[in-house]
């Protein structure tokens, strides 16, 4: 029997977002597409759609966020859905039996969709083999693993601001070994197909057979940065490093910190993204990150946008087999 | 059987005169003029022009406010609804292309009342046919289509407009 792709029904149409490992182009295309419906003419607020009415969607955080959070209920709540926040310590021993049981629970009182934050890669997954079949599962970020709707987003910016991705050349700088985001923007930029993908960080910081994945290896900033047309800034994840990977926090500035010094080997028009929250004067400082070629706020924006759109594909993905 | 190009000029000259007819020319020149994509939105844009109307034209794409979203699922493809952020008090002149059902007509006005309280609202529509399913009628009508059982009729454009009459499969 094939392995099917957990994240697609039998129809092939997108039911959970988990990954955007093994998402397809066209798939990424429609997400895209999707959320640039959301976002008004004017680039204003996102305007309130009754899309998701009578729709429950509970937000469970095993982790601590408050940006993600912050945003996957503003986006639930734009879609006219009712939010449920559940924020469960991590220090509740989450054995596989408990999670269950507590999923069983939530959706004996109909629960349509569960947005899923964990200190554990594979969380989400192993959530979205167990619930109905009606139900839905967002990756909101599992330990080192995934992070999906962040990678969206930032494809989505590109996209806002550069147009096509197949002339790009891209930098991701920072903490890729424990970084969840960089993991999913990289399988999401290699889809996509961009030109160059360069990943710009201190040996330690870097997994082995990174290469592998189809980027280029720089351990020199301004080498990496050189001409480059989008330069993503990673932050130190230092709640998930053990052991002394960095001498401190003022050397890895000097070396991979981002300035308008080193920021000028790019290219002229090139824009400076960050998945927040910014540690200023660690991995950026704050000229750079309040400067001209900033586009950090709008990420955040258009994380909303994103959101709404994930969230409807999978709850709207048309008629599901208890219809027929 | 395809209505020329000229006879859809024909509607939309009767559309025109039932506007003015109905409002009062200064009112119809002083509405905000608002066009159902896809179709609603050509028709607008030419009755616009021919009523002189002085405000920015409107658009609607009602994919959000369908009545069958669970149905036919989530169109990748939706063009931007462009409205003035507020509709307080104003008068709004509806343009569609086919009324029908109603459904799409019922999806747009809860669209409109979302941004606000019109001071009224005018439907116009280029075609109307059999086969409503919600109480809701048009105040202005190009032309009443009569169409067999199986046959359903749709605006092919921009430019030129045609109303193409098809056998359903």
């Amino acid at each position: 029997m094939r392995r099917r792709n957990l994240q697609l029904d039998e129809h092939g149409r997108l039911r959970h977002l988990l990954t955007t490992e093994g998402l397809k182009r066209q798939q990424i295309i429609d997400i895209l597409d999707t959320a640039e419906s959301f976002i008004s003419q004017e680039d204003q607020a996102v305007r309130k759609v009754p899309l998701l009415r009578g729709k429950t969607v509970v937000n469970l955080f095993f982790e601590a966020s408050t940006r993600t959070l912050t945003t996957f209920e503003l986006a639930a709540k734009r879609l006219s859905a009712d939010v449920l926040k559940i924020a469960v310590s991590s220090s509740s021993a989450v054995k596989g039996e408990s999670l269950l049981d507590m999923l069983r629970n939530l959706e004996a009182m109909q629960c349509d969709m569960f947005v899923v934050r964990h200190s554990d890669s594979g969380a989400a997954h192993f959530i979205a083999q167990h619930v109905a079949p009606h139900v839905s599962v967002i990756n909101a970020g599992d330990g080192r693993h995934a992070h999906p709707t962040q990678a969206l987003l930032d494809m989505f910016t590109i996209r806002r601001r550069k147009g096509e991705f197949a002339p790009l050349t891209v930098a991701i700088v920072g903490d890729i070994m424990h970084s969840r985001v960089a993991r999913s923007q990289i399988h999401a930029l290699t889809t996509l197909g961009v030109s160059e993908l360069r990943i710009v960080a201190p040996k330690t910081l870097i997994p082995k057979h990174v290469e592998s994945l189809g980027v280029h290896v720089f351990h020199d900033m301004k080498a990496g940065l050189r001409d480059a047309d989008v330069v993503i800034m990673l932050r130190l994840q230092k709640e998930r490093m053990q052991g002394a990977l960095l001498p401190s926090e003022s050397e890895y500035f000097q070396a991979y910190g981002l300035t308008e010094d080193k920021l000028a080997v790019a290219k002229p028009d090139a824009i400076v993204m960050h998945p927040g929250p910014i540690n200023r004067g660690v991995e950026i400082d704050s000229a750079v990150a309040d400067g001209p070629r900033s586009v950090i706020l709008e990420q955040v924006t258009n994380g909303i946008a994103i959101r709404m759109a994930v969230m409807s594909m999978v709850l709207g993905r048309g008629p599901m087999e208890a219809e027929r | 059987m395809t209505t020329k190009n000229n006879d859809i000029e024909t509607l939309l000259a009767a559309m025109a005169d039932g506007l003015r007819a109905k409002l009062g020319a200064e009112t119809a020149a002083d509405a905000l003029m608002v066009g159902i994509h896809t179709g609603g939105v050509w028709i607008a844009q030419r009755l616009h022009t021919q009523l002189h109307n002085r405000q920015p034209l409107g658009q609607l794409d009602i994919s959000f406010y369908r009545d069958d979203f669970s149905r036919i699922g989530m169109n990748p493809q939706v063009k931007p609804s462009r409205l003035p952020t507020s509709v307080d008090d104003l008068h709004i002149i509806l343009v569609d292309d086919i009324l029908h059902t109603g459904r799409t007509i019922r999806a747009a006005l809860n669209e409109l009342f979302d941004y606000g309280r019109p001071a009224a609202v005018t439907l116009a529509v280029l075609g109307e046919r059999s086969g409503r399913e919600l109480p809701i009628q048009a105040d202005v009508v190009g032309r009443h289509l009569s169409l067999g059982e199986h046959e359903y009729v749709k605006l092919v454009g921009p430019d030129p407009l045609r109303l193409e009459v098809v056998e359903a499969p």
